[in-house]
Formats: structure tokens, C-alpha cells, sequence
């Protein structure tokens, strides 16, 4: 089974992330860059059913920077075979779109039984990219499992959904996408950082894809951003002997409760 | 030299995520309960920190001293006693890579450099520390075996390990009269005396191991007969400067937890970090540890290269190393005032960990002898 992983660098969640305000882009030299933590949760469904199927293969496939090339070898280092990278000046600021038609001519050149991916990234928390990808490429999609189960043909899991929760399944090939409740991602190993280097690594330009020049160009435009506003004090209740009832109305009124 | 290469930044990364995660929020309690996490261990050996500079061949990680001591720095950043005692353990099964034969080397290194089995390094004696030549306990030759009959003192790991690399005598010969032998956990005569009361290392046991009769084969013996004392001492220049990076690990958390502190703490209408007097002592804290990890760095590297001068500078940069962290441990606590003395604030802790590597590992005394006696040419 040869299975592709999609990967993003984002900003470390520990720090604080800020976009800037002249570009309407991310500050990528304001915080720390590491491998998006739902993606290596996808990565890990991935390594578990290589260690119980030997023979299987793991591709990682990220769109980004040449910075970026950091969360393919640490997925490397974790256990996947090979990356790949897509990366060219007229992908800055993609969006959503654009970003989802370029993974998708990428998984389909590097070819796949599987595509796994998180459910939302970090930073952009669009939540939609797994599932634009696989409108592209016409599979069906299991989006948000928080358990996956993999043979050689199929693909199921369970996803929560308000009222509880629902048995879902799909015959391979498939897009699958995985919440932070999926299987927790293993450490890479020494030996797996020292010989990620060796594994192969493609680079990718929007022409390797076939893709014509506008492909960058975003459909959307960020027209203006704006600072979060400062915090300020929170309301405060003094027990008259009606504090819970006031409590309770502002929880209900914030549709808190 | 004085820059993480990538590989290096990779390796500390995974080492700085497992140490925060499995070891840091437990440190404490494993501390006041004496608990020696031997399942965490495991998952430290299935990363590769069981055989670090041990050969990939039987399971080892393949990596250099260079390495090595950047990953023990960060370990102790998150508990130094538990990073101590995996020292203590690289080298147990860094003796056996070393020293041993393949038949030796397939038997014990990769359970070893998986941390499922774990090691103990027997040269101490109630009657023989810094003088470890003039050791006694005794392994004498019968047919195919060797019957050891004596005690070691301080035994880091005693009880828990599974392989005890014992310095015995097989020749009244002083030093070349010393044999280093491999005894396993399930030897008949092999018993261990009660867990050591300490200031601190609580989190790793120290006992005394008892030879009475112990039989192993002759396979059992690591090298030559008589070539004991030489491997003792060559294992002795990575563990020092191991424990140096442990020193490193603990002194640099300290110094962290003051800086926090003192910009938070606010007194005489202010941050305390703005007291000059205050923000002097946390320069120094620091060039005191900047200034030994330059010097272990530099170690660590003469060992690498097989260089001559490898012994002084290992015994140079573990006196600097152990006395930098425990002198800013101890700073730390001075700065936090009463807080300090809490053991809610994690810095007595560090302070009574790192007091004993100025003793162990040669003290640091016998640091100065290393250094002197190749000074004078002795």
C-alpha cells in the first residue's frame, strides 16, 4: 500500500502567532516553525500500518517555503520513505483553493492508494483543504476520524458528530482526515533523525505539476486585517445571594451552556 | 564546534520533546518516592539513548561524544538524575562495544541499547574510591570460570540492572592486576545490600553488590586479564564529561527559573531583575555556565578525534562543569529567597542532584591529580 501524508509547517502553537499587518500573510519570522502536530498524528496511522505491513510506503507531501523542507524531515526522521516538496515563488499566499488543486495534482503524480492528512491545521484552521482535495481528484472522503482502521482495500473509523458518534467507510482509494484525538504520534529515534537525510526528497515546481502560471494566483484576496483587541476585565459578580442565577444567565446568554 | 550542526538540532529537539514530556512532570514525585522509572527508560532506549556512541551494528545509536553530551544536557534539563543514571548506563554497554567480542556484543548490547535490560558499573569499594587500584574484591580462576568474593560500594542501578560490569582482582598487581567481568542479575551468590538514604539522585537506587561465591564463565571477561584498570579509566573520561552536561542540564534550568523569577517578582516598587546586584548574578550564572560548556564542548570533541590531550580535558571540563551547576543550582535558591527552599520550586531538587557530581565519576579532586600528573609528567 503506498500511502501519502500531507504535512504543513506552522508556527509553534506555544508562541504567539501574528500575521503582518502590511501583507495580510503569516509571520513566519515571529515564532518559531514546527511540523504541524495533527499532521504527524496522520503520519503515525500511517507508520502503524507500515510496522504491521511491511512492504507498505509512506510519501510526505507538503506545499510550502523552502523552510518548510524541515517538517518533511522530521517526518522523515519519524519513519516515512520519501517527501515531497512543492515549492515555488508564485504559491506565496496561496489560498485555500489554490493550495488544495496543487496538492492534488501532486498526490496524483506521486501516486496513492491513501491520502492522509489532518483535519484542520494550526494556523489556518480552514478545516476544508482534505476534503477540496478530494473533490479534485473525484474519491471519497472520510473527514475528522478520530480512530482509522486500514486494510488493503478499505478504510473505516469513527467520527463524533453532535449526537454521538458514526461508523464510517470507504473502499480504498480514499482522502482520509484525522482529528487530534487520533493516535498520538511516536518520537522520531536517533537512527531515524541521522538517515533522514539520506531519503529521498523531490522538489516540485508549479511546472513539474503542469500547472499554468495563474494556478498561483489566489482566487480570494485578503483585503484588511486587524489586531485582536486588547483583553479587558471580565464582569464581575458579587454574591447578593443571587450570584448562581446570574451566572447561570450570563453562561446561557453567551450560549455557553 | 560551537554551533548545532542540523542533525544536531534534530537530535536535541526529539530529546528536548521526550524530556519534557516523560520526564519533567514527574521528576518530582519520583524524587520524594524513590520511584526509578525503569518503563520510561525503556521508551528513552527505543529512541536510541541506551546505546548512544555504541556502533549501529548490535543496536547502538552510532552517534559521537559531541552528541552525547548536548543530549544529557537537555535530559538533566528535565531531570539530572535520571539523565545521570543513563550515563551511567552508556557506558556499561559502551564497555562491552568496545572491549568485548562479537560473540559478547550479539549476547548483551542490544537488549542493553534498548534499555529492556539496564547496566551497572561495579568499581567502587567500601575501602576503594578515588584509590580504585587499590580495589579487592577478587575473582579467581576455577576451570572455565571465575569465582568472584567481595563488595562494591554505591552501586548506581544495583538491584534493577541486569548486567553488572564488575572491576575484580585476578593478580595481586596493583593496577594491572584488575579484570573487568560481566555478571549477570541471576548469578547464584549475587546479592545487593538496601537502598542507599541520599541528598539526592532519589530516583535511581544505589546499593551495595555482594559477591559470595559468584561463578561466571571466563567468557564472561571483557578484554585481556588484567587490562581492568585501563578500561575502567577510559570509560571514566566519557563519563565524566557525561556528567559534566548533567551539571550543564540542571545548572541551566536553575538559571532559567531565576530570570523568570526575578522579572516577575516584584519588591522595593519594582521587578527584582531590576536590582543591579541581582541582574550581576544572573551574568554571572551564566558565563559560568557558558564558559564550561566551551570547555566541555571542547572534550567532547578531543574524545571524539582520539586526541592525546582527551584525559586532561575530560577531567578539566568535569571539575568545571559539575562545580558551574551546582554553584548556579545553589544561586538559584539564594535568589529565590524562601521559594527557593520550597521543594514545590524544583530548585532544591536540582542543587541536591548535582552535589554529588562533584564527587562521583573521580571527584573533582582527583580531577586536579589527573590534570597535575600530566602537568609534571607523571
Amino acid at each position: 500500500m503506498k500511502i501519502t501524508v500531507l504535512v504543513k509547517q506552522v508556527p509553534d502553537t506555544e508562541e504567539e502567532r501574528r500575521l503582518d499587518p502590511a501583507t495580510g500573510l503569516l509571520d513566519r519570522d515571529g515564532s518559531e516553525s514546527v511540523a504541524d502536530e495533527i499532521n504527524e498524528r496522520a503520519l503515525e496511522v500511517a507508520l502503524r500500518y507500515k510496522d504491521a505491513n511491511k512492504g507498505s510506503e509512506i510519501v510526505v507531501l507538503t506545499l510550502g517555503p523552502a523552510a518548510a523542507v524541515q517538517a518533511l524531515r522530521k517526518a522523515l526522521s519519524m519513519g516515512a520513505d520519501s517527501a515531497v516538496h512543492v515549492v515555488d515563488e508564485r504559491l506565496k499566499g496561496a489560498d485555500i483553493a489554490v493550495t488544495a488543486a496543487v496538492l492534488a495534482a501532486a498526490v496524483q503524480r506521486t501516486g496513492f492508494d491513501l491520502v492522509l492528512a489532518g483535519n484542520e491545521s494550526t494556523d489556518g484552521r480552514g478545516g476544508v483543504v482534505p476534503a477540496m482535495v478530494a473533490e479534485h481528484l473525484g474519491l471519497p472522503l472520510l473527514s475528522s476520524l478520530n480512530t482509522v482502521e486500514l486494510t488493503a482495500e478499505t478504510v473505516s473509523g469513527e467520527v463524533s458528530v453532535e449526537a454521538g458518534s458514526l461508523a464510517v467507510s470507504a473502499a480504498l482509494p480514499a482522502i482520509v482526515s484525522v482529528t487530534e484525538r487520533s493516535a498520538e504520534a511516536r518520537f522520531p529515534n536517533f537512527k531515524g533523525i541521522m538517515t533522514a537525510k539520506r531519503k529521498p526528497l523531490a522538489t516540485l515546481t508549479l511546472a513539474d505539476l503542469g500547472l499554468d502560471a495563474g494556478a498561483g494566483s489566489g482566487i480570494s484576496t485578503v483585503l484588511t486585517i486587524s489586531e485582536r483587541p486588547a483583553r479587558t476585565a471580565g464582569k464581575k459578580i458579587v454574591d447578593d445571594g443571587t450570584a448562581a442565577a446570574e451566572l447561570a444567565g450570563f453562561l446561557a446568554a453567551g450560549r455557553l451552556i | 564546534m560551537f554551533e548545532l550542526n542540523e542533525d544536531q538540532q534534530a537530535l536535541v529537539a526529539m530529546v528536548r520533546d521526550f524530556a519534557t514530556g516523560a520526564l519533567a512532570p514527574h521528576a518530582a514525585k519520583w524524587d520524594e518516592t524513590k520511584h526509578f522509572p525503569v518503563d520510561v527508560l525503556a521508551e528513552a532506549g527505543a529512541l536510541g539513548m541506551g546505546g548512544i556512541y555504541v556502533r549501529e551494528k548490535f543496536g547502538g545509536s552510532g552517534l559521537t561524544r559531541s552528541d552525547a553530551v548536548m543530549i544529557f544536557e537537555e535530559l538533566a534539563k528535565a531531570d539530572p538524575t535520571i539523565a545521570a543514571y543513563i550515563s551511567i548506563h552508556n557506558m556499561v554497554v559502551w564497555m562491552i562495544d568496545t572491549f568485548g567480542n562479537d560473540e559478547q556484543r550479539a549476547q548483551w548490547v542490544p537488549q542493553l541499547a534498548s534499555m529492556e535490560a539496564l547496566g551497572s558499573y561495579c568499581l567502587t569499594e567500601p575501602g576503594a574510591g578515588s584509590d580504585a587500584a587499590a580495589l579487592s574484591t577478587k575473582a579467581a580462576r576455577d576451570g572455565d570460570d571465575y569465582v568472584l568474593n567481595g563488595v562494591k560500594q554505591f552501586i548506581s542501578g544495583a538491584g534493577s540492572s541486569s548486567f553488572y560490569i564488575v572491576m575484580a582482582r585476578t593478580a595481586d598487581t596493583g593496577n594491572r592486576g584488575i579484570t573487568a567481568i560481566v555478571v549477570p542479575a541471576n548469578t547464584p551468590g549475587l546479592s545487593f545490600g538496601a537502598n542507599e538514604k541520599k541528598m539526592g539522585w532519589n530516583a535511581q537506587p544505589t546499593r551495595q553488590v555482594v559477591f559470595e561465591n559468584v561463578r561466571v564463565p571466563v567468557t564472561n571477561r571483557l578484554g585481556e586479564e588484567g587490562s581492568g584498570f585501563g578500561i575502567a579509566m577510559k570509560g571514566l573520561n566519557g563519563g565524566r564529561i557525561n556528567m559534566g552536561a548533567c551539571s550543564l542540564g540542571g545548572g541551566q534550568t536553575a538559571l532559567d527559573k531565576s530570570v523568570a523569577y526575578l522579572k516577575e517578582r516584584q519588591a522595593f516598587g519594582g521587578p527584582l531583575i531590576n536590582q543591579q546586584s541581582l541582574l550581576f548574578q544572573l551574568a554571572d550564572m551564566e558565563t559560568e555556565l557558558v564558559t564550561a560548556r566551551t570547555l566541555l564542548w571542547r572534550a567532547a570533541d578531543a574524545l571524539d578525534r582520539g586526541s592525546p590531550d582527551a584525559m586532561k580535558l575530560c577531567a578539566m571540563a568535569k571539575q568545571v562543569a559539575t562545580d558551574a551547576g551546582f554553584n548556579v543550582a545553589n544561586s538559584a535558591i539564594q535568589l529565590h529567597g524562601g521559594y527557593g527552599y520550597l521543594s514545590e520550586y524544583g530548585l532544591e531538587k536540582i542543587a541536591r542532584d548535582l552535589r554529588v557530581h562533584q564527587i562521583l565519576e573521580g571527584s573533582n579532586e582527583i580531577m586536579r591529580l589527573v590534570v597535575g600528573r600530566i602537568l609534571a609528567g607523571a
